[in-house]
């Protein structure tokens, strides 16, 4: 049976959903420890016993958020050679990935990004060229590094809950890492996490410096806010919201696009969207040619409209 | 100072990609610098510039990894600015995954004697795994600094800020340094007719793996930590239903998501 690391960094008062995830993905391959950073707190031990990990392990040093990557990097792997994982698996945040770079470095292991889900053998499969090939991959080294995206496993509490050991982990001197000399924390919206909302509400340069009707109709929907690089560049919607090649990717499972043209770099970034709909004045825009459903009109009688339907019906 | 810029020959992303041969790679014919290259090559350019340019001995070193053809993405390189080319080549290197390009990568940089600063984009627009420069930074044992959306050089530090999802970081690092850039970096220029023709007289060194010390078995798909097993394209989105508002299309809008069960 394999041995599953998972990585999970500053989980805080309770474990996100993606983390659930992993957890999950984890023991269905095997057995599995967690490499934790951050405070332990009782709600998320208890997570872990109720999600079957066998133990959980922690870094000898407590300031590896003050680095870039690094330090965490040699501490996972660490952890990885202390319990003799197959398989280490991450989140798929820029961070996520990063760590398992060097990871893969550090332990010569093969590194497969963005998997959406791994067979009991290993073979992870993932969407590559914009989402247009579905395929399967494999490290072929002793050990996989996997980094997961978010939404593609449903999280599942083990049959039988485990009584987690905690062990510590040495942490190896890092030769050279950036400093991060200051943090400013982002102001929290209240609206679901972009990359893993079920449903998002996009808009683009057609919101003309106006994006109340993206947000009221994402909040009658319970979803989060996206938009185009037209829409942050011009600072009308913070660079977070951006969804594209340079942006975030979204997979939820309905994408409501506004005001957006569907340029080929924005394309890359939803087109694995379940359902998609576009509102749009030009019939001639592209992202018609990807829509479940479009509507060719204002986005500023349509939205509206819409919105008031939905609590109407709501209640 | 001397900065090299990873620059890499891409797919051009306007036409449809497809994956084909010999372990499902990327089919290369219609191909161009990466776009997300050209933020890079501009931080380097920049930086150099503000210290005297090339005339006060900045270098500028585009490198760039690939077939016959990515000397294109070096010649552009070297016509949008960049002082030198270097394009490192070798039938061995084909099929590298990002592991065994980051090898090759580091051990081309070290080639080039002392540098202060390895520059790349944020990911390349083909493989888009953001793997290589962590990588790269890894082998070296240098800092990374990555998805970088400015950057400062101050004597033998750097100073670059990036945002995370929940914050945003400044950070600092000593010279030399890996260092990723995002689009927000800058504006990239157009090579001009005068940088189009200076470029004609600048020189392209090509490296093999033999110039650089690397054996052939730790590249390519000999030296690679994953493989494609397989690859199936996705059946292209087709349209749906589109109408036309005639007042009534936020309501015609709500009637679909309730019929596909998403309200
Ligand atoms: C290297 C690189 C990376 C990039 N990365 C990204 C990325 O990650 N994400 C991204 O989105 N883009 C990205 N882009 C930019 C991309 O190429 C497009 O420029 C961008 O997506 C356009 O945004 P838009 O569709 O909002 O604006 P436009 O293309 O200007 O389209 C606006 C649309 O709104 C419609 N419209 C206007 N008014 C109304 C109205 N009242 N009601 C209804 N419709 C209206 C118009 O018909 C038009 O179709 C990138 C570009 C480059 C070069």
């Amino acid at each position: 049976m394999a041995k599953v690391l998972v990585f999970i960094d500053n989980p805080g008062a309770s474990l996100k959903k993606s983390s659930l995830e992993l957890l999950t993905l984890a023991r269905s391959l095997g057995e599995s420890t967690v490499a934790l950073n951050g405070e332990l707190s009782d709600g998320v031990a208890a997570t872990f016993a109720e999600y079957g990990v066998g133990s959980i392990l922690r870094p000898s040093a407590q300031d590896l958020d003050d680095f870039l990557v690094a330090p965490k990097a040699a501490y996972v792997a660490a952890a990885a050679e202390t319990t003799g994982a197959n398989i280490v698996l991450l989140d798929n945040s820029p961070e996520g990935k990063e760590i398992a770079a060097r990871l893969g470095i550090r332990l010569n292991a093969g590194v497969i990004t963005d998997v959406v889900a791994v067979d009991p053998d290993g073979t992870a499969h993932k969407a590559v060229l914009a989402g247009s090939y579905n395929t399967a991959c494999k490290a072929t080294t002793p050990v996989s590094v996997l980094t997961l995206k978010a939404n593609n496993v449903t999280p599942d509490p083990a049959p039988a809950a485990t009584s987690p050991e905690t062990g510590t982990v040495e942490v190896p001197a890092v030769a050279a890492a950036a400093r991060i000399t200051a943090r400013e924390q982002k102001v929290a919206s209240g609206r679901p996490d972009l990359t893993d909302a079920r449903i998002v509400v996009a808009g683009g340069r057609g919101m003309d410096g106006d994006f109340g009707p993206v947000e009221e109709l994402a909040d009658a929907l319970g979803a989060a806010v996206g938009a185009s690089r037209a829409a942050t560049d011009a600072g009308w919607i913070s660079h977070d919201a951006q969804v594209g090649q340079t942006g975030k990717t979204v997979s939820p499972q309905l994408y409501i696009s506004a005001g957006i043209s569907g340029a080929i770099q924005q394309k890359a970034g939803m087109q694995t969207s379940k359902v998609i709909v576009a509102v749009n004045k030009d019939a001639e825009s592209p992202v018609f040619e990807i829509a479940d459903f479009g509507i060719i009109g204002d986005v500023f009688d349509v939205l509206p409209q819409a919105a008031a339907e939905i609590k109407k019906r709501k209640g | 100072m001397k900065i090299v810029v990873l620059v890499k020959h891409v797919p051009d992303a306007q036409f449809d990609r497809h994956l084909n041969g010999e372990g499902n790679t990327a089919d290369r014919d219609e191909s161009i610098l990466s776009e997300l290259d050209e933020y890079a090559l501009e931080a380097a350019l920049q930086l150099a510039e503000a210290r005297g340019g090339s005339k006060a001995g900045n270098q500028v070193i585009a490198l760039s990894m690939g077939p016959a053809r990515a000397v294109n993405a070096v010649k552009k390189s070297l016509q949008m600015g960049a002082t030198e080319g270097v394009h490192l080549t070798d039938d061995a290197l084909a099929g590298s995954d990002a592991a065994a390009t980051s090898l090759a990568l580091a051990a081309a940089v070290r080639h080039l004697g002392s540098v202060d600063l390895v520059i790349t984009g944020m990911a390349s627009t083909d493989g888009e795994t953001s793997l290589v420069p962590a990588q790269l930074a890894e082998r070296l044992g240098l800092p990374q600094v990555t998805f970088a959306s400015t950057l400062e050089v101050d004597g033998g530090r750097l100073t670059a800020r990036r945002d995370a999802d929940t914050s945003s970081e400044t950070v600092e690092a000593p010279l030399p340094a890996v260092v990723s850039v995002t689009d927000q970096i800058n504006e990239p220029r157009y090579p001009n007719f005068k940088g189009i023709i200076a470029a004609k007289r600048k020189s392209i060194t090509t490296l093999s793996l033999a110039d650089i010390g690397v054996d052939p078995a730790q590249v390519g798909f000999a030296g690679s930590w994953t493989t494609v097993t397989s690859a199936e394209q996705r059946p292209p989105r087709t349209a749906g239903t589109i109408i036309t508002d005639e007042g009534d299309a936020g309501i015609k809008l709500v009637d679909f998501l309730a019929a596909q069960k998403l309200l």
